[in-house]
């Protein structure tokens, strides 16, 4: 096994940066309450109010802090909007709800968990580049529509999805609008407002920041139902006393996201395109899955004709190079990815997709190594497979 | 049995070696074949072609091509050394977990792979009968 490592899989978390780990370490005597009354309870509520405003910032919303509600991650702040909108639809006389094919699996099972439910739930189709249907999309609009939910950027393939167009459809519809922004805040520039967004969800881990914290954009006078009840802790939208570590990790982790963001953006977008070339030169009928423009700087997602992505996966691991896989085998499901075979591009080409996610401490011979090893791993696949490349 | 060290933590050495070093990989020639067979479907993620040749009664020859993840790639190539110098009705009796043991076992959701091995290997055999009947 080779004694070299190089991680490639940063839409699935990411590594504390150093400055982060460094204000959680410095704080973790900051241990008191947020909740509590003295002076170390003063002290720790403070920090919580800063990192709220940091994270506010992040989505250009930090005149209003107020608005973020902290969770434990992007799952809940999902799960939390779907909560929102059983007990509006319940009361009220909208329940149409509208998504896309390709969110992520806490967005998907929430949505077919309302649709068990009884609520009308259309699954929006894609293109092959996996961009939304905006033509679906308009004739799904109706005055029952209660949520539209839709993804900003895709955690599989990158693709970036128009997000100001829907959210003024949405909006011009009457319905509320939520979008899973989790892999997209750190990577691309996100403003809650100019998306018209009612909801918007973020996950700490996918920005350098620690696991098991989260947010959620609430815009001003957009309803909320708990779904953790208890204390009065934000606003009593989410009780439970407050992650004061992992908090103050997130405020320190939006600050440096934002502050590094055009530099990120413009570095790791270049290596991508570097690995992409590299990859399409080296190795024959390389399929590059995702838009070619809209797609988030640090996602490369490439089908292999002829090799199965498990086996991929699993040779690269011994290479010490770390990537995820689209394929049935890998997830544990008969099913390959459903967001590329929402894209249309057949099953077999979804059991041989690679995802190449890359970060801020992926270099130029990160890049080259993977160039360097890939090809012939690729060589020798399709030489045992039994499927023509 | 795991490699704590090793890559994947849910794979044992054995099959990560057959996965790394598969035996056997290729086809036989026409003219060695005495039975052929391919099973799966690479829609659904794995499919496998077994060539074997038999002289006396011994499956003396026995060459595979996969498409596949790694158990289904390791699974095949246990297979075709557990088979190789073997009398075709002890061949026959090879079972998955044969298999499964002879790699110091797989993970729980891997063990339909290990099927698609010993399915192609009945179907090769049955492939012979027929042809020696012919
Ligand atoms: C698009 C998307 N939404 C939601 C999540 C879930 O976030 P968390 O792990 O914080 O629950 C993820 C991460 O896996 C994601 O990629």
């Amino acid at each position: 096994m080779s004694s070299r490592r190089v991680y490639m899989d940063y839409n699935a978390t990411t590594p504390l940066h150093p400055s982060v780990q460094e204000a959680m370490v410095r704080d973790l005597e900051i241990f008191a309450n947020a909740s509590s009354m003295h002076e170390d309870g003063r002290k720790a509520r403070g920090r919580v109010e800063e990192a709220r405003k940091a994270v506010a910032e992040l989505i250009g919303c930090g005149d209003n802090p107020e608005q973020i509600v902290f969770t434990s991650g992007g799952s809940e702040s999902n799960n939390t909007v779907f909560a929102t909108m059983f007990h509006l639809g319940r009361k009220g006389p909208r329940r149409g709800i509208i998504t896309s094919a390709i969110e992520h699996p806490c967005v998907l099972n929430a949505a077919k968990w309302l649709e068990s439910e009884g609520f009308p739930v259309t699954f929006l189709k894609v293109d092959e580049y996996g961009k939304l249907d905006m033509s679906q999309l308009k004739a799904s609009l109706g005055p029952d529509t209660l949520l539209v939910s839709i993804m900003a950027a895709n955690n599989e393939i990158g693709t970036i999805q128009d997000m100001a167009e829907i959210g003024a459809l949405a909006k011009a519809s009457g319905a509320y609008f939520h979008s899973d922004a989790t892999q997209a805040v750190g990577k691309i520039p996100v403003c809650a407002d100019d998306w018209k967004a009612d909801y918007l969800t973020m996950s700490c881990h996918k920005l350098y920041g620690p696991k098991g914290v989260g947010a959620l954009y609430l815009r001003k006078g957009a309803p909320l139902e708990p779904l953790i009840r208890g204390g009065h802790q934000e606003h009593g939208h989410r009780a439970g006393t407050y992650n004061n570590i992992g908090i103050l990790g997130f405020g320190q982790a939006a600050r440096l996201a934002k502050e590094e963001l055009p530099e990120y953006a413009r570095r790791v977008f270049a290596l991508r395109n570097k690995l992409r070339d590299g990859l399409v030169a080296a190795i024959p009928k390389v399929r590059v899955n995702g838009h070619p423009v809209n797609v988030l700087p640090n996602t490369l997602n490439l089908s292999f004709p002829g090799a199965e992505g498990e086996a991929i996966l699993l040779y690269l691991d011994l290479a010490g190079i770390e990537v995820s896989t689209g394929s049935a085998c890998a997830s544990g499901s008969l099913e390959p990815s459903h967001v590329l075979l929402a894209t249309g591009v057949g099953p077999e080409l979804a059991h041989g997709s690679i995802r190449f996610s890359l970060g801020r401490a992926t270099s130029e011979e990160d890049v080259d190594y993977i160039i360097e090893q890939l090809p012939p791993i690729i060589k020798r696949l399709r030489a045992m497979s039994t499927v023509e490349a | 049995m795991q490699n704590a060290s090793g890559p994947v933590l849910y794979y044992t050495d054995e099959v990560i070696d057959h996965f790394s070093q598969p035996r056997n990989v290729g086809e036989l020639p026409r003219e060695d074949t005495d039975g052929y067979a391919c099973i799966g479907d690479p829609g659904c993620g794995d499919e496998m072609k077994l060539w074997i040749g038999v002289r006396d009664g011994i499956i003396g020859k026995i060459a595979f091509k996969s498409y596949g993840c790694p158990g289904a790639i390791a699974t095949s190539s246990m297979l075709t050394e557990l088979a190789k110098g073997k009398a075709i009705e002890e061949a026959a009796a090879i079972s998955d977990d044969d298999v499964i043991n002879a790699l110091g076992g797989i993970p729980e959701n891997k063990k339909h792979c290990s099927l698609l091995g010993v399915q192609a290997l009945q179907a090769a055999l049955a492939d012979y009968r027929a042809r020696s009947a012919r």
